[in-house]
C-alpha cells in the first residue's frame, strides 16, 4: 500500500470541497443569475401571526375598506373578513360594555358617546388564525385547513357550504359568501404575504395598529412587540392558539 | 386438519369476495380522492395555490415610492411618513404595473382628511383631532395644510 493516510485525507478533502463547489456552480446553472431569480416561498420557514395594537386605532374604517377591495368581498356589511367594534365602557356596569359597529366601521364611526361617562375604544376584529382551531376540527371534508405557514385557509373547490365552521368559530370571522355559497373568511392575504407584501389592511392602516409578522423570522419586529408590550388573545379559555395578539385589550372585550 | 380443507371452496369463495372489495375500495377512493390530498395535512395542498393565485389589487408603498421618489422624500419629512400611500390614493396595483391607461383620480381633499382626523371621544387622545365645522367649516384641508406632510404651508 503505498498510499498514505495524508495522502487519502488530501484527496477526499479535495472531493468534497470541489464536489460541494460543483454544486453550487450548477445550482446557479439551473437557476439562472441568483439576484435575478425571486426566493421561492418555502412553506415551513414562514409562522404568520398578527398584532393589533388598541391604543393606536383611530376607528378610521380603512382596514375594512381595503379588505373589500383587495379580496371582492361583498359589500354588505354582514360579510365582512375584518371589521372594527366600537366598546363603549360605563362605570356602572364594566360587565355589560356597549358595542356597536356601524356597517362592520367600513365608512369610519359617527360620534355617540361625547360627554358620556365611561371609557371607549376601538377593537379590530378578524380572523385569529388559531394554531389549533375549532373550524379546522369541524370541517367534514378538509375543505378548511391550518397550512404549514399558519395561516387558516378555505379550498373553495371543495367546500360544502355546510355552515358547521361558521358556527364553530369562537370570534364570529366566516360567513357564507351568497355567490359561491361556500364559506369565506379572511386569509391573512395569503396571495400578498407569500410575495413578500404585506397585507391589504396593514398596508393602509394610517396608524400602524395592525402589523403582520412572521414568528419564524428571528428579524421580525413583531418579536421586540410581543416582548416589550403587554398583550392578550381573545378568548385565551378556548385554547384555541390564537395567533392575533391584542395590545391594550380591555377585560370587557368578547 | 384435514376437516378443515374439506370446505375450502367457501374459503376460496370469501377469499375472491375479500380482494375484490379491497380492490374496489382502492379504486374509489382513487377516484374520489383529489390530487394533492394529504401531502401537507388533511386538506388538498393545491387549495394553497388556488388561494395564491387572487391578484392583488394594493401594489405596496415599497412599489409607490420607486417611481414617486419626489413625494416620499417630502412625505418624510412630516408626521404623515409611515402612512402607505394607498391608505388615501387607494388600490392602485393596475398602476403600478402599466397595465391600464387610466389615471389615479386624486382623493378628495377634505373627506379623506376627515376619515381620520374628525373628533370622536373613542379615538385615542394622542391622536390629532380637529372639530371641522370649527376648524374650518368648509374648503378643502390642502387650502392649508400640505397632505403628504401636513403641517402649516
Amino acid at each position: 500500500m503505498d498510499e498514505t493516510r495524508r495522502d487519502f485525507l488530501l484527496k477526499t478533502g479535495k472531493f468534497i470541497v470541489l464536489s460541494a463547489a460543483a454544486a453550487g456552480a450548477w445550482e446557479a446553472v439551473v437557476h439562472g443569475q441568483p439576484d435575478r431569480v425571486p426566493e421561492a416561498y418555502r412553506l415551513l420557514d414562514h409562522w404568520w401571526a398578527f398584532t393589533i395594537d388598541i391604543d393606536k386605532c383611530i376607528g378610521c374604517g380603512n382596514c375594512v375598506y381595503a379588505c373589500k377591495k383587495e379580496n371582492d368581498v361583498p359589500l354588505e356589511p354582514q360579510f365582512s373578513r375584518t371589521w372594527v367594534e366600537r366598546y363603549h365602557v360605563n362605570p356602572d356596569d364594566m360587565e355589560h360594555p356597549e358595542v356597536d359597529s356601524p356597517d362592520g366601521g367600513y365608512f369610519g364611526f359617527p360620534e355617540k358617546y361625547a360627554g358620556q361617562d365611561g371609557k371607549n375604544f376601538f377593537v379590530p376584529k378578524m380572523c385569529n388564525h388559531c394554531a389549533t382551531s375549532p373550524c379546522v376540527q369541524v370541517c367534514p371534508v378538509g375543505a378548511t385547513f391550518e397550512s404549514p405557514d399558519g395561516v387558516v385557509l378555505v379550498d373553495k373547490s371543495y367546500c360544502l357550504g355546510c355552515r358547521y365552521c361558521v358556527q364553530a368559530c369562537p370570534y364570529g370571522c366566516r360567513f357564507i359568501d351568497p355567490r359561491t355559497s361556500t364559506v369565506d373568511k379572511c386569509t391573512l392575504c395569503y396571495h400578498r404575504i407569500t410575495k413578500g407584501l404585506t397585507t391589504a389592511c396593514c398596508e393602509v392602516c394610517p396608524t400602524g395598529a395592525r402589523q403582520l409578522g412572521d414568528l419564524k423570522n428571528p428579524n421580525d419586529p413583531i418579536h421586540a412587540f410581543l416582548r416589550d408590550h403587554k398583550v392578550q388573545i381573545l378568548k385565551p379559555q378556548m385554547a384555541t392558539g390564537a395567533k392575533c395578539y391584542y395590545n391594550g385589550l380591555d377585560g370587557s372585550v368578547r | 386438519m384435514r376437516h378443515f380443507f374439506e370446505h375450502k371452496e367457501h374459503l376460496v369463495r370469501m377469499a375472491v369476495l375479500f380482494v375484490v372489495g379491497i380492490l374496489a375500495f382502492v379504486v374509489f377512493r382513487e377516484i374520489m380522492v383529489p390530487a394533492g390530498f394529504g401531502e401537507y395535512g388533511h386538506f388538498r395542498a393545491g387549495a394553497l395555490d388556488d388561494v395564491r393565485a387572487h391578484p392583488v389589487k394594493y401594489a405596496g408603498q415599497a412599489t409607490c415610492v420607486q417611481c414617486h421618489t419626489d413625494i416620499a422624500e417630502q412625505r418624510a419629512q412630516g408626521k404623515h411618513a409611515h402612512i402607505g400611500c394607498e391608505a388615501c390614493h387607494g388600490p392602485l396595483a393596475t398602476h403600478a404595473e402599466g397595465k391600464s391607461d387610466e389615471v389615479p383620480t386624486k382623493p378628495d381633499p377634505r373627506a379623506t382628511c376627515l376619515r381620520c382626523h374628525t373628533q370622536n371621544v373613542t379615538k385615542p387622545k394622542t391622536f390629532p383631532q380637529i372639530v371641522p365645522a370649527e376648524h374650518s367649516a368648509e374648503g378643502p384641508c390642502t387650502a392649508c395644510h400640505q397632505a403628504h406632510s401636513p403641517s402649516l404651508s
